[in-house]
């Protein structure tokens, strides 16, 4: 039953997959967990879908069979109140031992989807509204840094993120990878999940957290393991230096216009703690918190008007002459 | 006590049908003019407005919805901005929950449930006269803060942290807080006098087991209310003082939790959500006897199912909760009690479905409307253990699959009813019928609309697509589903459009009912269309559980009730058995102008901690004068 279910609902599942931001279904599990979390679902929907089409079947007969014709409402039929009250005693005796059944089916798989892995590589991750910040901390401060709102992993190890939040409560949530859990104010909560496969991961926070709550996703980027290692290694370096006049003069006019007061450019004097470090930024995918893919256009529309874009972030519009805007792009840019 | 006998009274006894008919009228009668109205104590009068009001909050929350589907209805929308969004589900999820389907509910209480149990008013019918006017403040503070843009924007489960001073330095969510503390208060009375009308004023003769199922229904759900709001208006003022003095109560950073907050809201909205749909189902049961032409089998098995579902309702808050961290043993738990609510709420669907077995359906409105509350409830009821489940719920917790499920079973569950409930009772409330072609429109445009509607949405969730996001992009894929979704929103609007005609049109002009249109069993029916202010001339005695079934020509009554003074006839718990006459209060403006006070209070106490202060003293003073001794008969004694 669940097989055919599945074969029935592939035309959903294969939806998300021709989406450029990455997969984001839980009828598309890309994990451990949520391969998991799918197959208890196809129990509970087999069950269900069995019940609600009894049931109906059941109303629609007692509608349409043969009624006998007795024109006194009172005038019932003795054997008959018996035998249904009988009958509704053991339906209600069913419908307790599936129930009970679910129960253990649940409890199983909640089980294996929150098994812990001791070994699993550990990520912080803190939520602001409406970006997250990725901690990849290590015992040797020098091997630790931060980033935003791309978390790269190694394919089919098992991850441990830190749930933290830095302001309201939000929610990580990963469908293709796992279930999700809240990130909440005063809180430490913690999730494992398993990439199976290498592929780019759509997530989304899941909880109402303010103006900009829909404005609020991050990919999940599972790489092979000497891959994750080599861009780990990378990450870990400061920024790279402007090569060119123009980039060097984006440099300054990073730190003059205000830039530099929020965000972070390691190796520079950049230092600011507000918003998402940006030390790599050139070699992300998207832009403000997964709300357009990362290009020299959106990087541009996104640096001179934020606020026409995700209305209502912390991000002022800066006034920037067109020159002046340019020179910070092409640094950026260069930023990877 | 005992009746005091007095010789120059005169008693029911005395006189003959029309000339007590008279008598009793003018008594009872709701003194005419504006000021009149607005003293009226009359639980059907009140009754009328509750409803009224109600539907009116229905028909704006049900703008909103429309509006937010206007909005979704394609990817990257600017129709409205976040902002307005967030106000508009916000105040969709609070007007719907807290100005329609609870009032609602109550209000068809209040109307019915003196009638049903054969008295003449509700108990503490001035109380019931002030819960109307503090839910009409309430509900016209909110709107009207909305429409100045003070709208709440915070969801209508106000998380905090980001309801807080802190992340809402406005006044948003105050109006939100304060609005809570003036429906809770027009519930909780309302529950009283429910309470005390079944265990107090029911005909002679109407034992427990005799009671008709809806009233059982509305016993249990005032219950419910009286356990289940104490603890949102904790959290609702536990909220206020945080933001206006400053108090810790959610602070993580200053000893306080976040999740004391979700605890103590779902620790009500749980149970929230039986509130509204025990209701339903007695709304169901009541239809189904007259339209299926028999007594609803299992009666014990539904009363008893009823008081389960009451019971559990109080042990499965944390449901809500299953993505915050707890510990997963504990989690696990609540997925076995939650799903545990299945058993009575399956064993009521078995009694039903096999009351239709037998039964002889005739196949007006109100029954139509029964049959697609079973096909819907009965998969909005399967989601739901679904989402019981914790891992399933990691997944689908805050995305539309949640939304789907939850409009199954409130939508499919209370509003089917309660739709079926106006085409069944409005020829008792107003003497008029419905037109049966409209009806019919009216429910399959009801029901098709709403699959349509809400259908997609669970296939939605499932794709990824989450809660309270007010647009999405176009890479997602949700956009067909969304379209499809807003397509059936408009279908679904188009039914209430029919029966918002059909009450119009029919309101004056419609056939007229007689006293028992549907020859069904119950007492409501047993008075004329409308019931005169008396209700009934003659207080009946009740001998079975489907009394104008057992004898429709004639039904037995009492004698010996007061034709001078508003009198009631007070019977004992379990066996009804008369044991006092009791006086009803007359027509008051005290208990407007005590709610009038209190709005003062309410509102000004969330610009200043001083209005608890300076606003005490008016409340003192309406309260004095409405409890100040009258000279009735009784305060003599």
């Amino acid at each position: 039953m669940p097989i055919r279910m599945r074969t029935a609902l592939v035309p959903f599942a294969t939806l998300p997959l021709a989406a450029c931001a990455g997969r984001q279904s839980t009828l598309d599990p890309q994990g451990l967990q949520s391969a998991q979390i799918l197959n208890t679902l196809f129990i509970f929907l087999s069950v269900a879908a069995v019940v609600w089409i009894a049931v109906v079947i059941m109303l629609c007969a007692g509608l349409l069979r043969r009624k006998r014709a007795f024109d006194q409402p009172l005038a019932l039929h003795q054997p008959f109140e018996r035998t249904t009250g009988r009958v509704i005693f053991v339906l209600g005796v069913a419908t307790l031992a599936i129930v009970l059944g679910l129960s253990i089916v649940s409890y199983a798989g909640q089980r294996t989807v929150f098994a812990k892995n001791e070994h699993a590589l550990t990520l912080k991750i803190i939520s602001h509204q409406w970006w997250w910040e990725i901690r990849y901390e290590n015992d040797s401060p020098d091997k630790s840094f931060v980033t935003a709102n791309e978390i790269r992993i190694p394919a089919g190890q098992p991850v441990k993120v830190e749930l933290e939040s830095a302001d309201v409560i939000h929610s990580f949530w990963v469908p293709s990878l796992t279930g999700k859990m809240d990130l909440i104010t005063g809180q430490k909560n913690e999730l494992q999940f398993t990439a199976k496969n290498a592929g780019i991961y759509r997530g989304q926070c899941a909880e109402f957290c303010g103006l900009q709550h829909a404005h609020m996703a991050f990919a999940v980027l599972a790489l092979p393991a000497d891959e994750f290692g080599r861009w780990r290694d990378h990450e870990n370096q400061s920024a790279n230096s402007p090569t060119d006049q123009l980039g060097r003069q984006g440099e300054q006019l990073f730190r003059a216009k205000g830039c530099a007061l929020c965000h972070t450019i390691r190796g520079t004097l950049a230092g600011g703690q507000l918003g998402p470090d940006l030390t790599h930024v050139g070699a992300r995918t998207t832009v403000a918190a997964g709300t357009l893919p990362l290009t020299p256009a959106t990087l541009g529309a996104w640096i001179a008007d934020p606020q026409h874009i995700k209305p209502g972030n912390y991000m002022p519009k800066m006034p920037l002459q067109s020159d002046e805007l340019i020179a910070i792009l092409h640094y950026l840019e260069q930023l990877k | 006590m005992t009746v005091r006998a007095d010789e120059r009274e005169l008693r029911d006894d005395a006189l003959n049908g029309l000339e007590l008919s008279a008598r009793l009228d003018r008594i009872w009668r709701t003194p005419s003019g504006l000021l009149g109205a607005l003293m009226s104590v009359d639980h059907k009068v009140v009754g009328r407005r509750y409803i009224a009001t109600a539907f009116a909050f229905l028909l704006l929350g049900g703008i909103l919805a429309i509006l937010m589907r206007i909005q979704l209805a394609g990817p990257e929308q600017t129709f409205l901005s976040a902002d307005k969004y967030n106000q508009i589900f916000t105040m969709h999820g609070s007007t719907m929950m807290f100005l329609f389907a609870v009032p609602v509910m109550e209000a068809f209480a209040v109307y019915l449930v003196p009638l049903m149990v054969g008295t003449r008013n509700i108990a503490f019918p001035r109380l019931n006269a002030f819960s109307y006017w503090m839910f009409l403040f309430g509900g016209c503070f909110l709107w009207i803060s909305f429409a100045l843009n003070v709208g709440p924007d915070v969801g209508w489960f106000a998380y905090v942290p980001l309801s807080s001073l802190q992340y809402t330095p406005t006044k948003r969510p105050d109006v939100w807080a304060q609005m809570i503390t003036f429906t809770e208060v027009a519930a909780l009375a309302v529950s009283v006098e429910i309470v005390v009308t079944v265990f107090k004023l029911r005909a002679p003769g109407m034992t427990l087991d005799r009671i008709p199922l809806f009233v059982w229904a509305m016993l249990v759900t005032s219950f419910l209310v009286m356990f289940a709001m104490p603890s949102i208006m904790v959290a609702s003022t536990s909220l206020i003082l945080d933001r206006l003095v400053n108090t810790r109560f959610y602070d993580s950073s200053s000893g306080g939790h976040p999740l004391l907050w979700q605890h103590l809201f779902w620790f009500f909205g749980h149970p929230e959500v039986y509130i509204i749909f025990i209701p339903g189902t007695g709304m169901v049961s009541a239809i189904l006897a007259t339209f299926a032409r028999r007594p609803v089998i299992g009666y014990p098995v539904i009363i008893l199912s009823l008081i389960a579902t009451g019971f559990l309702s109080f042990g499965l808050w944390v449901h809500h909760m299953f993505v915050t961290g707890l510990p997963q043993l504990g989690a696990g738990l609540f997925t076995a009690s939650s799903m545990l609510i299945a058993v009575p709420s399956g064993l009521q669907i078995f009694c039903w479905l096999a009351t239709l077995w037998d039964g002889r359906p005739v196949y007006r409105t109100p029954l139509l409307f029964v049959i697609g509350f079973i096909v819907i409830f009965v998969l909005g009821g399967l989601s739901g253990v679904m989402v019981a489940s914790v891992p399933i719920d990691t997944q689908v917790h805050d995305t539309y699959f949640v939304v789907a499920h939850f409009h199954y079973v409130l939508i499919g569950g209370a509003v089917f009813p309660l739709v079926g409930a106006v085409y069944y009772w409005f020829p008792k409330i107003t003497g008029r019928m419905l037109s049966e072609r409209l009806g019919r429109w009216n429910f399959w445009l009801a029901f098709v609309g709403f699959n349509v509607a809400f259908f997609p949405m669970h296939i939605l969730g499932l794709i990824g697509m989450p809660r309270r996001v007010y647009t999405y992009t176009a890479d997602m894929d949700w956009a067909h589903l969304n379209l499809l979704s807003s397509g059936g929103a408009a279908i679904f609007a188009l039914s209430f459009a029919v029966l918002l005609v059909n009450v119009m049109i029919n309101l004056r002009s419609g056939e007229l009912a007689g006293d028992n249109p549907w020859d069904a069993s119950t007492l409501e029916w047993a008075t004329s269309s409308p019931p005169p202010p008396q209700n009934f001339d003659r207080i009946p005695v009740v001998k079975h559980r489907d009394p104008l079934w057992l004898d429709s020509a004639s039904l037995p009554v009492v004698a010996g009730l007061s034709v001078e003074r508003r009198e009631l006839l007070l019977t004992s718990l379990a066996e009804a058995e008369p044991q006092t006459r009791e006086a009803s209060p007359e027509p008051s403006i005290w208990p407007l102008l005590t709610a009038i006070a209190t709005t003062v209070f309410f509102i000004g106490s969330i610009f200043t901690p001083w209005a608890v202060l300076w606003g005490t003293p008016p409340m003192a003073v309406t309260l004095i004068g409405w409890f100040w001794p009258g000279g009735s008969k009784e305060d003599e004694e």
